[in-house]
């Protein structure tokens, strides 16, 4: 591995060509890594406005800041916005477009070119979004249940078209990584030595690419009963709504692990640097992963338990929900067993990871109600749900990608960002994150139906409480964001590894050079072994 | 233990402490594993940080204590699984000699059909407490959810479908005044609420409906006395105190019906047109014609909404409604009260 280069003049990716069309026409993963994590933050944010806009709204009963049609589609764009153009995107396309190659000691990923073109399929899909939103947005909620979604406004098809071109840049940034695990590790990256992060973006691309196009066919299917009146969905014309749901979730479940996964495969690499040991029980953690990805094809209908299924099938999906507890639960209790006996320091990203495995495991535990049938069926479509999954997708999600936007800031920017603001932000995020979702678990077991503009007085409480919650969440959010922009442009130079971490992608320079490093890499022990690592390669400088 | 606590609300049928046990149960479990998890981590993240043990044990791993955290849960989820699928079962499938009632959702009121009913009674129901009562759902449009947070019972209605939900409850909220005819509760707001919980458009928030539990001879004579028009009007049908009386029950129809979810009467603008001085303005339709609101351009719009549609409301789908002839005439009455 190259460690000799790390003077100024080394060339970096950020620097050896300048211009609009070196950006515009890069084929270079860093870059188009970079460009979409610009576009996912500029996501991010717009899904966050949405989202403090929902909160304000539900500040007291009755008409606060808007009205019920513009109430229904400002949740709207937040879930579709957050899901669709955010979570889905962020960690893969950004994260995993930057990182796989360099931990495979790789040149770049095995298209490069269709690399590009996922990302502009990318632009191209929230651009309808855009355009939708411009013309009137849509009040369906992000899942476009029929028949509501056959009838209403018709912005509801620019919507879906966006949604079924995203797919393509998801289906293709899977097939991409896919190919390149499997063909572009450097000598001695075997199986075995695999860094956790690339386990978890292989699962995922898994995933991407058997699900999405369920996705399209279901939203092209939409597509034609609105304009042709095919009557596959629409009981008026002798369709079944029902079938819709279970086209959507088909899809939509295995997503969720679309978001899960990457998040899962940051927080590994964060537990491992920041204990300065191996991740225990490698093996297992590793395929708990691909055993997510495989039981997330078969719970769908676990969605859909009070919609009309028959009991057999409901006996069905309860039971196999139930697995998806075992991989989960391998992951948690094998990270925990990590921090035994490790050497543990909390810089900002240790902290991000720590919150991960706090807030999943409430997550994960509060998954279990919903599991259990006859429980299922009274916080079905309640608040319940609602801060569920919030502490799944940002609870674990969001709080994995900012551990890894902190962890990696230093190799992508080439400067270090201000250590006691981040902390600060990651206090609030996590502080604020809990006000705003335990509130939302009480009012939902207590019977707070979800996607309500007006609620009942007694749970104005709890509305008040989450609100204010989300005001702290936002202030969090945007100072951690502001925090990173300012260490972008103004930070102090970052060294080639900051934390001195025995992971390959440490171990180019930094920023990284072009072509990823200097001189083609031989792998001669797994990413974590702190034991078997020289001290040039650990050294902090 | 049937009080309301921090997380559930008040258990008021046979099946909520059916899925109380199971939700306490569950919760407990999460809690031990919860403080477990996070218990070990926080000793080792203060134990073993770097400032106290400068270099880490190198890794490892430990095949058969993996194993056992791979599948003891097991041992917990099995009996989660189990226990939460019996009491579904049991939730889905109501008792023989269940009292059946009809519903059906539209956006965005809920219609209810005693046993033996044509026309729907709009917006509250009323149930005989120590009976099983099934509800037999439908849909007139789009998806709706029957929710009812006390009786822990949720089932979607489905267009082109039937579904079912029962219940039986156990506590009585509401008598029957035998002076006014009507089912009132014994405390403010002493009703449970039925909330529509799955989304099905603008008013979603609005699609809520009223309760009430009585006694079964309180039952019997709601049943018997629902229809008669007001008893003023049977003694004198055109004396002040009758006219005053349907006015009060045209209003109690407009919102029960869910009128007021699409119509104002303060002049703003909701899914459809204000009646606000609504009786008496001409309105234009979409082919240029106009109309002077009277009582029968109002009869026509509550028994065949889509036949004369007010122009820039056209996107708009009022549902038909089913009604005796001297509801809609309270209706006309107290529409004509607003302006």
């Amino acid at each position: 591995m190259s460690t000799a280069a790390t003077t100024q003049e080394a060339p970096n990716y950020l620097t050896h060509e300048t211009g609009f069309k070196s950006w515009a026409l890069t084929l270079d993963h860093k870059r188009i890594g970079l460009m979409y994590l610009v576009a996912t933050l500029l996501a991010f944010i717009a899904g966050g406005v949405f989202a403090m806009l929902v909160r304000l709204e539900l500040w007291s009963p009755g008409e606060t800041i808007m009205g019920p049609e513009a109430y229904n589609k400002t949740f709207t764009l937040h879930g579709a916005i957050m899901v669709f153009l955010f979570i889905i995107p962020a960690i893969p396309g950004a994260l995993g477009n930057f990182f796989i190659p360099l931990m495979l000691g790789a040149k770049d990923v095995a298209f490069p070119r269709l690399n590009l073109a996922s990302f502009y399929i990318y632009v191209l899909g929230a651009c309808f979004l855009l355009y939708s939103i411009i013309t009137g947005a849509v009040d369906t909620g992000w899942t476009f249940y029929t028949p509501y979604s056959a009838n209403s406004s018709n912005s509801v098809m620019s919507t879906t078209l966006g949604v079924f071109i995203l797919g393509f840049s998801s289906i293709l940034t899977g097939v991409n990584f896919v190919t390149t695990v499997h063909s572009m590790r450097a000598p001695g990256l075997h199986w075995r030595r695999l860094p956790l992060f690339v386990w978890g973006s292989y699962a995922t691309s898994v995933v991407q690419v058997l699900a999405t196009p369920v996705l399209a066919i279901t939203l092209l299917l939409l597509t034609m009963e609105r304009f042709l009146n095919i009557g596959i969905f629409q009981p008026r014309l002798g369709g079944d709504p029902v079938l819709f749901q279970h086209f959507f979730w088909f899809y939509s479940h295995p997503a969720v692990y679309i978001m899960i996964l990457p998040g899962m495969a940051i927080v590994n690499e964060l537990i491992a640097t920041f204990t300065r040991r191996a991740i225990f029980g490698y093996m297992f953690v590793a395929m708990s992963s691909v055993g997510l990805a495989l039981v997330g094809f078969l719970v769908w209908a676990h969605h859909m338990f009070v919609a009309g299924m028959s009991e057999y099938s409901t006996m069905v999906f309860s039971a196999l929900t139930f697995l998806v507890a075992i991989p989960s639960g391998v992951k948690v209790f094998n990270w925990t067993a990590t921090l035994y006996k490790g050497s543990i320091s909390f810089q900002t990203p240790m902290l991000w990871a720590m919150s991960f495995l706090f807030l999943f495991s409430i997550g994960g535990l509060t998954g279990l109600f919903l599991g259990t049938l006859n429980v299922d069926v009274h916080l079905h479509d309640t608040y319940f749900v609602v801060a569920h999954f919030h502490y799944v997708m940002v609870g674990g999600t969001v709080m994995g990608f900012a551990g890894g936007l902190h962890y990696w800031w230093p190799k992508m920017s080439g400067r270090m960002y201000n250590e006691t603001i981040g902390r600060i932000a990651w206090f609030l995020v996590f502080v604020g994150f809990n006000i705003t979702f335990i509130s939302q678990f009480i009012m939902g077991s207590q019977g707070m139906p979800r996607r309500y503009w007006d609620y009942l007085e007694r749970f104005h409480t709890m509305h008040g409480f989450s609100s204010i919650g989300a005001f702290i969440l936002g202030t969090g959010f945007a100072i951690m964001l502001f925090n990173l922009f300012y260490a972008w442009f103004k930070g102090e130079k970052a060294p080639r590894n900051p934390w001195g971490s025995a992971g390959f992608e440490w171990q180019t320079t930094t920023p990284p050079h072009p072509h990823n490093f200097a001189e083609d890499p031989v792998i001669r022990r797994g990413p974590y072994d702190y034991h078997l690592a020289t001290e040039e390669e650990l050294a902090t400088t | 233990m049937n009080e309301a606590t921090i997380q559930l609300p008040r258990q008021m049928s046979t099946l909520a402490p059916e899925v109380d046990q199971m939700y306490y149960f569950i919760f407990w479990v999460s809690v031990a594993f919860f403080v477990a998890i996070i218990g070990v981590a926080l000793y080792c993240l203060v134990r073993y940080r770097a400032s106290k043990n400068p270099h880490a044990t190198p890794p490892g791993h430990h095949d058969v204590l993996e194993l056992f955290w791979t599948f003891a849960p097991l041992l917990l989820l099995i009996p989660m699984f189990h226990y939460g699928f019996q009491g579904f079962v049991h939730a889905m499938i109501a008792p023989a000699h269940a009292i059946e009632m009809r519903v059906t959702g539209k956006q965005w009121a809920w219609d209810f059909y005693y046993p033996g009913d044509v026309e729907p009674s709009p917006g509250e129901f009323v149930v005989p407490v120590h009976k099983p009562v099934k509800m037999v759902m439908g849909s007139r449009d789009v998806l709706h959810s029957f929710f009812i947070p006390e009786f822990r019972v949720k089932r979607d209605l489905v267009p082109g479908m039937y579904s079912s939900v029962w219940f039986e409850a156990t506590e009585i909220t509401s008598h029957f005044d035998a002076a006014t005819k009507k089912v009132v509760a014994n405390q403010q707001d002493g009703h449970l609420d039925l909330f529509c919980a799955e989304y099905c458009g603008t008013s979603h928030s609005k699609m809520l409906g009223k309760v009430h539990i009585v006694s079964e001879a309180d039952y019997k004579a709601f049943i018997d006395s629902k229809d008669a028009q007001p008893a003023e009007c049977d003694q004198d049908p055109k004396g002040a105190a009758c006219k005053q009386k349907i006015v009060a029950v045209g209003e109690d129809l407009f919102k029960k019906n869910a009128c007021n979810t699409c119509h104002t009467t303060d002049g703003s603008r909701l899914v459809g047109p204000t009646f606000k001085g609504v009786f008496g303005r001409s309105e234009q339709f979409e082919d240029g014609t106009t109309v002077t609101v009277d009582e029968n351009y109002i009869r026509q719009s509550i028994l065949q909404p889509q036949a004369k549609v007010v122009k820039t409301y056209t996107t708009a789908v009022m549902p038909p409604f089913v009604m005796k002839d001297w509801k809609i005439d309270a209706l006309i009455e107290y529409i004509k009260t607003i302006k």
